[in-house]
């Protein structure tokens, strides 16, 4: 009989007893609706133990990787370390590395993991500037290619976290981060898979690790990357993406600027989405990533879906814009 | 053999083929899309697959009480008979799509009628 062991609490589980009903027979409250596999609210996460892939019936090809899985519909085959998906906050405490302007808004502040984090290309982290206060950033390195964890913090208007990386951090200061999270990343299979990337403004962080992180795993299908700002100096990384461009015939960068500011060459007129979907047409079968605006990364969502993208294939973080 | 009208149409497979083309179909109908259009659309799906599971004939669970209590925030928002009749008629058009035969989908449509109280909150 495998045992199960959530918050540092152990319980049996009989056979043929699903996680959840282990678990609620046992008076823990776990969130469920159908418990039939299909609604997915009582989402779980494996700490350890491989959960049964019957567990992992329709969940994203990022929440399985994640040992994300059904509660209702996992039947132990071996003891299993469980837990709800927002658990995991433990901090850690990492150096700034390195702090560079990307533009007069944007800087990419680099930070080294005494212990390298666990991440994949495309997940955030928060950013803690004091025992409360803490913000969320993409993670714009790659694991494999980049030695620091690169954030891209914009200055946001009164923002406290955000104008405290701007104008406080410096090379050398210890912050504290939060493991990475979010299931807007890169995942090999279908390497021939078309990838759709559109992000705005600081948008472009986690875009920038996947486009990289999606080449570096040998994804031989086009990767297309709209990059939107308005005008022409919210762009940022133009050389970097231009030159990757020029090393993989399989990607390709489109810079959209969407105000009246007349592009230079070499520059699309538009919004970053309506460039790309008037570029591309249906979407069917693409894979697409959406990091940037909350209106936008909402209007492209549906966009996406209703051109012919499978909800399974579309990735958004949202990104939503804290109080100041 | 006495299959069951969620076998006849093909069980998780014909609910996995059906629920994207439907989420689709409602979502570019103006009559209802405000009613489907959530931010979180993944979350949306997935209500959308537990319904067609359910229209199906499937496995659920869910209760009068359930569907009274998962709809009363629409009813507050002004969800009648006509945006029932929408999405009963959007799910027909999405079976019709995938060749389901018509007695089969008028099975569906009578499965969903037992609901219309219990989702309008009458």
């Amino acid at each position: 009989m495998p045992n199960l062991t959530f918050n540092g609490d152990t319980y049996a589980c009989a056979e043929n007893q699903s996680v959840l009903d282990a678990l609620t027979g046992n008076g823990v409250s776990i969130p469920s609706s159908c418990r039939n596999g299909i609604c997915q609210t009582c989402l779980m996460r494996s700490v350890s133990g491989t959960p049964p892939l019957d567990s992992q019936n329709g969940l994203k090809e990022t929440l399985k990787a994640q040992n994300y899985f059904l509660a209702c519909s996992c039947h132990p085959l071996e003891d299993m370390e469980v837990s709800l998906p927002d658990a995991g906050s433990a901090r850690i405490q990492a150096t700034v590395h390195s702090i560079e302007s990307l533009n007069h808004e944007i800087i990419c502040v680099g930070l080294h993991c005494e212990n390298p984090l666990e991440y994949r290309a495309g997940q955030f982290i928060n950013l803690f500037k004091d025992a409360t206060l803490g913000r969320s950033y993409s993670l714009a390195s790659v694991p494999a290619h980049d030695q620091h964890l690169k954030l891209h913090i914009r200055k946001v208007p009164d923002g406290r976290v955000s104008g405290w990386a701007h104008h406080n951090l410096k090379p050398g200061d210890v912050v504290e981060i939060s493991q990475a999270v979010g299931n807007c990343f890169y995942v090999p299979g279908h390497p021939e898979q078309p990838i759709l990337l559109i992000g705005t403004g600081s948008g472009l962080a986690p875009l920038y690790g996947i486009a990289r992180d999606a080449l570096e795993q040998g994804h031989t299908g086009p990767i297309r990357l709209y990059h939107g700002s308005r005008n022409p100096q919210g762009l940022y990384l133009v050389n970097e993406l231009c030159a990757l461009a020029d090393c993989h015939d399989n990607f390709s960068y489109t810079p959209c600027i969407s105000g009246d500011a007349m592009p230079a060459d070499g520059y699309a007129q538009g919004r970053a989405l309506d460039v790309a979907l008037a570029d591309i047409g249906k979407l069917t079968g693409w894979r697409v990533f959406l990091c940037g605006n909350p209106e936008m990364v909402k209007t492209a969502k549906k966009k996406a879906f209703l051109t012919g993208a499978a909800m399974k294939d579309i990735y958004a973080d949202a990104f939503t814009l804290a109080a100041a | 053999m006495n299959d069951t009208l969620f076998d006849k149409l093909g069980g998780d497979g014909a609910v996995n083929a059906a629920v994207e083309i439907f989420y689709r179909k409602v979502l570019s109908d103006d009559r209802i899309s405000d009613f489907f259009d959530d931010v979180d659309m993944d979350r949306q799906a997935a209500k959308q697959k537990a319904f067609l599971t359910m229209a199906f004939g499937g496995p659920n669970q869910y209760s009068g009480m359930d569907m009274r209590r998962g709809h009363a925030h629409l009813v507050a928002k002004g969800l009648n008979d006509a945006h029932f009749d929408a999405v009963v008629e959007n799910l027909a058009a999405t079976l019709q799509e995938l060749n389901v035969p018509q007695p089969y989908i008028a099975e569906v449509a009578a499965l969903c009628e037992t609901t219309r109280n219990d989702v309008l909150g009458k």
